[in-house]
């Protein structure tokens, strides 16, 4: 089914959604890659300095833009390969992060994270940069702009179209596919 | 001896890098749109519609189609019967990508060190094959390469003896381990033969040929038949979420080998497979 998500979103909300459903999404979401969750986590972790946003009902994209030409929102912006936030997700999870946005497998620590908080993944089309562009009607940096396209980016999204891919109750349609190879 | 001015080759990537990002080749345009047609999966449909819509945005508003513009693959060939003058051929080269990443507002995705990880801000260095040619001409090949699928490719050191069958397992268990990282469909670019290193060049150059084109050796061109059709039956799919078409094509380039080896490498490309070429 095709559901209709605006943030923020309450966790009986999230826990509704199941794997295949199609999910326009609207509201705020942050982009972050690899160097942008080490350096949360670490910040946190060491120096004692928040998050830099509210991680709590929070929604990831594993995104990095490309730049934006002038007069333009953002440049492209399609999702990532998620495995490579496989080490930091979980932790994120655990703070209060609900939804995650990217391309490719989790594994499986990601996914008992998810089932026990109860998050879902949602995947972008690989690859659909300018698509998704276009779905993007604000874009402000958040942190890290030394990161360059890697930095933290506040985006205000609508209608941006999704899949979900693993649910809360941890089906998961990659898994499906591949159980048949 | 023809004399090229190293500026006109720095023109030349600046504008293959622009174009090769914004603008998807007739040949992957069509097989997106072909794809998106005769899919009998729903979601897979409905993701390679969205490939399709995504290429045609990115062509009319002239914007990168995938925001990975990727590192700059350069293949240059060169006549021997020229002389570049100006500065060096590299650095003009460099220069080109430099101007080109810069002006086109394409991603900066390159770091100076591949441990400390600092981003060289520019999109250089390109990584760049040399070739020399006969002849008075400068041939360049921009081919931006992403590295979602790049970092699902490999290279196996097969012995003789694992035969035909040996380079279709390793290819097949190559693409399922891939799963849905390359963003498929993908073009699968194969070297077979020479050395360790020759077998990888020779795969990302299978990957400048078109999908639709074919070996000319009769017997590699039945593999990438067979292994083509094998690719689409693991039913991994637009998106990896369950499909028929798993690949767009399979090239393959051969090279004569050792006795002992049969060295063999998979370069994965992703639906956004860039190139461009022009003669200086
Ligand atoms: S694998 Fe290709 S389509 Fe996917 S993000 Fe990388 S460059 Fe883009």
């Amino acid at each position: 089914m095709t559901r209709n998500i605006i943030l923020p979103v309450s966790r009986e909300e999230v826990r509704k959604i199941s794997a295949g459903d199609k999910i326009l999404l609207t509201g705020i979401i942050y982009t972050a890659r690899d160097a942008a969750h080490k350096r949360m986590i670490e910040n946190k972790d060491n120096k004692g300095i928040d998050f830099p946003f509210e991680i709590e009902g929070s929604a990831i994209y594993f995104a990095g833009p490309a730049p934006a030409k002038p007069g333009r929102v953002i440049g492209s912006v399609g999702p990532t390969t998620s495995g490579r936030m496989d080490a930091h997700s979980p932790r994120l999870i655990k703070e209060g992060n609900l939804i995650m946005i990217g391309k490719g497998e989790r594994n499986n620590t990601v996914v008992d994270a998810m089932v026990k908080y109860g998050a879902v993944y949602l995947a972008a089309p690989g690859g659909a940069g300018a698509l998704m562009a276009q779905k993007v009607k604000s874009c402000k940096l958040c942190a890290y702009e030394d990161l360059g396209a890697e930095a933290v980016y506040e985006l205000y999204v609508e209608e941006m179209p999704l899949i979900a891919v693993i649910d809360s109750a941890g089906r998961n349609l990659y898994d499906e596919v591949k159980k048949d190879l | 001896m023809r004399e090229i001015s190293s500026d006109i080759i720095t023109e030349t990537v600046r504008d293959l890098c622009i174009k090769a990002n914004c603008v998807i080749n007739d040949d992957i345009k069509n097989r997106l749109c072909e794809s998106a047609a005769k899919e009998t999966s729903e979601t897979a449909r409905e993701i390679l519609g969205m490939l399709c819509e995504n290429a045609e945005i990115a062509k009319s508003e002239n914007v990168p189609i995938c925001q990975d513009t990727g590192m700059a693959i350069i293949f240059i060939k060169i006549g021997q019967d020229v002389h570049v003058t100006g500065s060096f051929i590299e650095d003009a080269v460099n220069e080109g990508v430099r101007q080109g990443y810069t002006e086109g507002y394409l991603r900066k995705s390159v770091v100076a060190d591949p441990i400390l990880r600092g981003n060289t801000g520019d999109n250089t260095p390109a990584v760049i094959h040399y070739e020399i040619v006969k002849g008075d001409k400068i041939e360049i090949t921009v081919a931006p390469k992403g590295f979602g699928s790049e970092n699902m490719s490999k290279v196996f050191m097969l012995k003789p003896s694992d035969g035909i069958e040996g380079i279709k397992n390793a290819v097949i268990k190559t693409v399922c381990e891939a799963g849905s990282n390359p963003c498929p469909p993908i073009v699968i670019g194969i070297g077979i033969g020479g050395d360790f290193e020759k077998a990888a060049i020779l795969a990302k150059k299978a990957l400048l040929r078109e999908t639709s084109s074919s070996s000319e050796i009769p017997h590699i061109k039945k593999l990438e038949e067979e292994l083509l059709q094998l690719v689409n039956k693991t039913g991994i799919g637009a998106g990896g979420l369950g499909g028929d078409i798993t690949a767009f094509g399979v090239n393959i380039e051969t090279y004569p080998t050792h006795i002992a080896g049969m060295p063999l490498a998979v370069n994965i490309s992703c639906h956004v497979t860039r190139h461009e070429t022009a003669v200086i």
